[in-house]
C-alpha cells in the first residue's frame, strides 16, 4: 500500500465468468502512471472483457480494480474518470463535432464559456482547430479517430482506454495512426490502455505489452522483450512471424537441447521461458526467419560457427514484399522454411530452384515444451 | 424484339399494377370529390359552381368543433401512445436477446390479425354495463350498482391508443435496432446519467422513428371511425362520423366530399407542423421505415 498512487491503473486477480465460460481468468497487472499499456491477444481471449470490467460497464466476479490507488468496483460507469474510444468510434451522429466533445463536459456541468474554451483548445492540441461546426459524416476516417480521442481527452481522465479503434481504417491509414496515436500519448501525457489483435500495432505503440491467450496474461513486457524472450510457446508464436517445427527432445545440456524434428532433421536451440526438459519431451521449435542466412549452394560455405544450426534446401517461392521479402525454402526432408531476403532485382537474388543453404545460430531457435492440448 | 425493348416494356407491366392503384383509386376519387365539394347546390338537382360547402362548414360552429376536438383527442391518442410505445420498443431492440425479440414482436402482431370490429367488440364486452370489470367490481365489493364504462371520451382514447400503438412500435423498433450498443456506453462513460443519455443521445437518435411512428399513428387516428364510434357511442363526435353522416344519412355528398377535404387539409397541416417543429424531412423518416 505504500506506492500505489505511482500506479494509474492495478487490477488484482481479476476474474470473470458467463455461465460456465471463464472469459478472464484471474489477471493482475498494474500500468505506471503516463504509459502506453497494450493488451494482445487473439479474437475471444477476453481483452474486450478485461476492458468492459475496466470502464464499468461489467462487474468482475473475483478480484479488484483500482484507479489512482482507489478501488472503482462500487462506481458506475458514469462516475469513473476512465474514458473509452470504442471499436466503431461511438461518435454521436445527430450532434456535430463540437457538441459531440463538449456532451462530457455538460454531464459534469462545466459552465458555457469554459466549454467553449476547452473544446477550442483540444481542437487545437489534435490539429484539427477548424472543424467544430463540422457534422460527424463529413469527417474522414482519421479524423473521426482524434476527435473520438479529444472527446475523452477533454475530461482529462485518469485512464484512457482504446478498443481496437484503428480497425475500420484502411491500411495506409492505420500505419500513419500508429505513430499519431504514440504522439498524441505523450502530448496528453495519459495513461492510455490500446487492445489490439494486430501484434504490430501493439510493437510499435506500446511501453509495455500484455499477451493475453485464453482469458489469461501470458507474458508482460517491453516489445523487444516479448519479440526475443518470449515466455511461452503461444507469445513465440503469436508475436512476430516464426517458423514453427515439432519435435522430441534427443539431448541437453545448459540451457540448450537438442531436438529432433517431426520430419527428422535435428538442430540445436535454446530453452524458452526457463522451462527443463528432458529428453523425449515433446516440444515446439520457433526460429524466426530474419535470424535464417540464406546463402546459394555454389557460394563458398561461410564460416560456420560452430554450434550453428544449418539445413540445406532448395528455393521454392519467392514472397516480395519490398524491404520485407522472404524466400520459401524446401529443405530436404519437405518442410518449408521462411527465411529474410534481401531482392534487389539484381542478378545475385534467389530465384526458386535454386539450392540453397540456410543457417542460424542456436540462440535464436527457442523450444517450449509442447503443451497438452494446446493448438 | 430487341433486348432495350423488351428491358422497357417489362418496366411497364411491372410498374403498372401501381400506376393504375394511384390513378384509378387515389387520384380518380380525389378529383370527383374535388368537383363535388366545390358544387353548390342552388335548387333541387340544379348546381353552381362555388366554395359554398366550405362556407357552410365555417358558419356551423358544431362541425369545426367537431374536427378541432378529433384533431387533439388525436393528438393526445399519439403522444399517449408514443409515451407506451417508446419502453416496448426500446425493450424489444435493446434489452431483450435476439431470440425473445422475435417472439415480442410477434404478441404485438397477433392483435392485428383480428379485425378491428372483433377488437372492439373486446372492449365493449369488458367494459359495458354488463361487462366483465362491471361485474368483476361488484363482485368484490367495490361498488353497489352495475357502472358504465363505455361511451367516454377516455375509453375511446384507451380503444384508440391499443388499436394504433403497433404502428407506433414498429418504426421505433427499426430505428433504435439500428444504433449501436456503443453509443450508449458512450454516453454512460463520457459521464451521463441515465436521464442525459435518454435525452441526449437515445431520443435524438431515434427522432426519425419518433417523427414517422406518430405521423402514421396521428393519421390513422383522425381517420378512423369503428373505433370512436363502438366505443364512444352517438356521442363521441368524431369527425369521420360527420362525414359519414353527410355522405349517407343527409345524403349531401357535396357537403360530405368539402368536410373530407378539410380533415385531409387539417392532418396534414398538422404533420407538416410537426415536422418543422422537430426540424425532420417526411424523406428522412416515414419514407426510411
Amino acid at each position: 500500500m505504500t506506492s500505489q498512487a505511482d500506479y494509474d491503473l492495478e487490477c488484482c486477480n481479476v476474474s470473470k465468468s458467463f455461465g460456465p465460460v471463464r472469459a478472464v481468468d484471474d489477471v493482475s497487472f498494474e500500468i505506471p502512471s503516463g504509459s502506453f499499456f497494450s493488451i494482445l491477444g487473439p479474437s475471444g481471449c477476453g481483452k474486450t472483457t478485461l476492458m468492459r470490467m475496466i470502464a464499468g460497464f461489467e462487474n468482475p466476479s473475483a478480484g479488484d480494480i483500482r484507479i489512482k490507488g482507489a478501488s472503482v468496483l462500487g462506481t458506475p460507469p458514469n462516475r469513473r474518470n476512465v474514458k473509452m474510444v470504442f471499436q466503431h468510434l461511438a461518435l454521436f451522429p445527430m450532434m456535430n463535432v463540437q457538441e459531440n466533445i463538449a456532451y462530457g463536459l455538460r454531464c459534469i456541468g462545466t459552465g458555457k464559456a469554459e466549454i467553449q474554451r476547452k473544446v477550442k483548445d483540444v481542437l487545437e492540441r489534435i490539429a484539427l482547430p477548424d472543424v467544430g461546426e463540422r457534422e460527424i459524416h463529413q469527417l474522414s476516417g482519421g479524423q473521426k479517430q482524434r476527435i473520438a480521442i479529444a472527446r475523452c481527452m477533454v475530461l482529462d481522465p485518469d485512464v484512457l482506454l482504446l478498443d481496437e479503434p484503428l480497425g475500420a481504417l484502411d491500411l495506409k491509414l492505420r500505419e500513419a495512426m500508429k505513430i499519431e496515436l504514440k504522439l498524441l500519448q505523450h502530448q496528453f501525457n495519459t495513461t492510455f490502455v490500446y487492445i489490439t489483435h494486430d501484434q504490430s500495432e501493439a510493437l510499435v505503440m506500446s511501453d509495455h505489452v500484455a499477451v493475453m491467450n485464453n482469458g489469461k496474461f501470458e507474458q508482460v513486457g517491453a516489445p523487444q522483450q516479448l519479440y526475443h524472450h518470449p515466455a511461452s510457446a503461444f507469445v513465440a508464436g503469436f508475436v512476430g512471424d516464426a517458423n514453427r517445427w515439432s519435435g522430441s527432445v534427443l539431448e541437453t545440456s545448459d540451457g540448450r537441447a537438442r531436438v529432433e524434428t517431426a520430419a527428422g532433421f535435428s538442430l540445436v536451440c535454446k530453452t524458452g521461458g526457463g522451462q527443463s526438459l528432458r529428453r523425449g519431451d515433446s516440444v515446439e521449435v520457433f526460429v524466426r526467419p530474419e535470424f535464417i542466412r540464406a546463402e546459394r549452394g555454389d557460394a563458398a560455405p561461410a564460416a560456420a560457427q560452430t554450434g550453428d544450426d544449418s539445413l540445406e534446401g532448395t528455393v521454392d517461392s519467392l514472397l516480395f514484399n519490398g524491404a520485407n521479402s522472404r524466400v520459401l525454402v524446401r529443405s530436404g526432408t519437405g518442410e518449408l522454411i521462411e527465411a529474410d531476403a534481401t531482392l534487389t532485382g539484381g542478378p545475385e537474388d534467389a530465384r526458386p530452384g535454386d539450392r540453397v543453404r540456410l543457417t542460424w545460430s542456436a540462440d535464436q531457435a527457442l523450444c517450449f515444451a509442447t503443451q497438452g492440448g494446446g493448438r | 424484339m430487341n433486348p432495350r425493348d423488351f428491358k422497357r416494356l417489362s418496366l411497364i407491366l411491372l410498374f403498372m399494377p401501381f400506376a393504375l392503384w394511384i390513378l384509378l383509386l387515389i387520384v380518380l376519387p380525389h378529383i370527383g370529390m374535388g368537383v363535388l365539394a366545390l358544387r353548390e347546390k342552388v335548387a333541387p338537382r340544379v348546381y353552381e359552381f362555388g366554395f359554398g360547402n366550405f362556407i357552410e362548414f365555417l358558419h356551423e360552429p358544431i362541425y369545426w368543433n367537431t374536427l378541432l376536438r378529433t384533431g387533439t383527442m388525436s393528438m393526445l391518442v399519439t403522444a399517449l401512445a408514443l409515451i407506451a410505445g417508446f419502453p416496448i420498443a426500446y425493450y424489444i431492440a435493446k434489452i431483450a436477446g435476439r431470440r425473445s425479440r422475435g417472439a415480442l414482436f410477434l404478441l404485438c402482431l397477433i392483435p392485428l390479425w383480428v379485425s378491428d370490429l372483433i377488437r372492439a367488440f373486446g372492449w365493449i364486452l369488458l367494459l359495458r354495463e354488463t361487462g366483465v370489470i362491471s361485474g368483476a367490481l361488484q363482485a368484490i365489493g367495490l361498488i353497489d350498482g352495475p357502472v358504465e364504462l363505455l361511451y367516454n371520451d377516455v375509453t375511446v382514447i384507451i380503444g384508440l391508443v391499443y388499436t394504433v400503438i403497433l404502428f407506433m412500435i414498429v418504426p421505433l423498433v427499426s430505428t433504435l435496432d439500428g444504433m449501436d450498443n456503443a453509443m450508449i456506453e458512450a454516453g454512460y462513460n463520457l459521464g451521463g446519467n441515465g436521464f442525459t443519455v435518454l435525452r441526449r443521445i437515445i431520443i435524438p437518435y431515434a427522432m426519425p422513428g419518433i417523427v414517422s411512428g406518430c405521423i402514421i399513428v396521428f393519421m390513422l387516428t383522425a381517420g378512423s371511425y369503428l373505433t370512436p364510434i363502438l366505443l364512444g357511442g352517438k356521442n363521441s363526435s368524431w369527425f369521420t362520423e360527420t362525414i359519414y353522416e353527410q355522405f349517407i344519412t343527409r345524403y349531401n355528398w357535396e357537403s360530405g366530399a368539402a368536410f373530407g377535404f378539410l380533415l385531409l387539409a387539417f392532418t396534414s397541416g398538422v404533420v407538416w407542423l410537426g415536422l418543422k417543429l422537430s426540424r425532420q424531412t417526411l424523406a428522412g423518416t416515414v419514407a426510411k421505415s
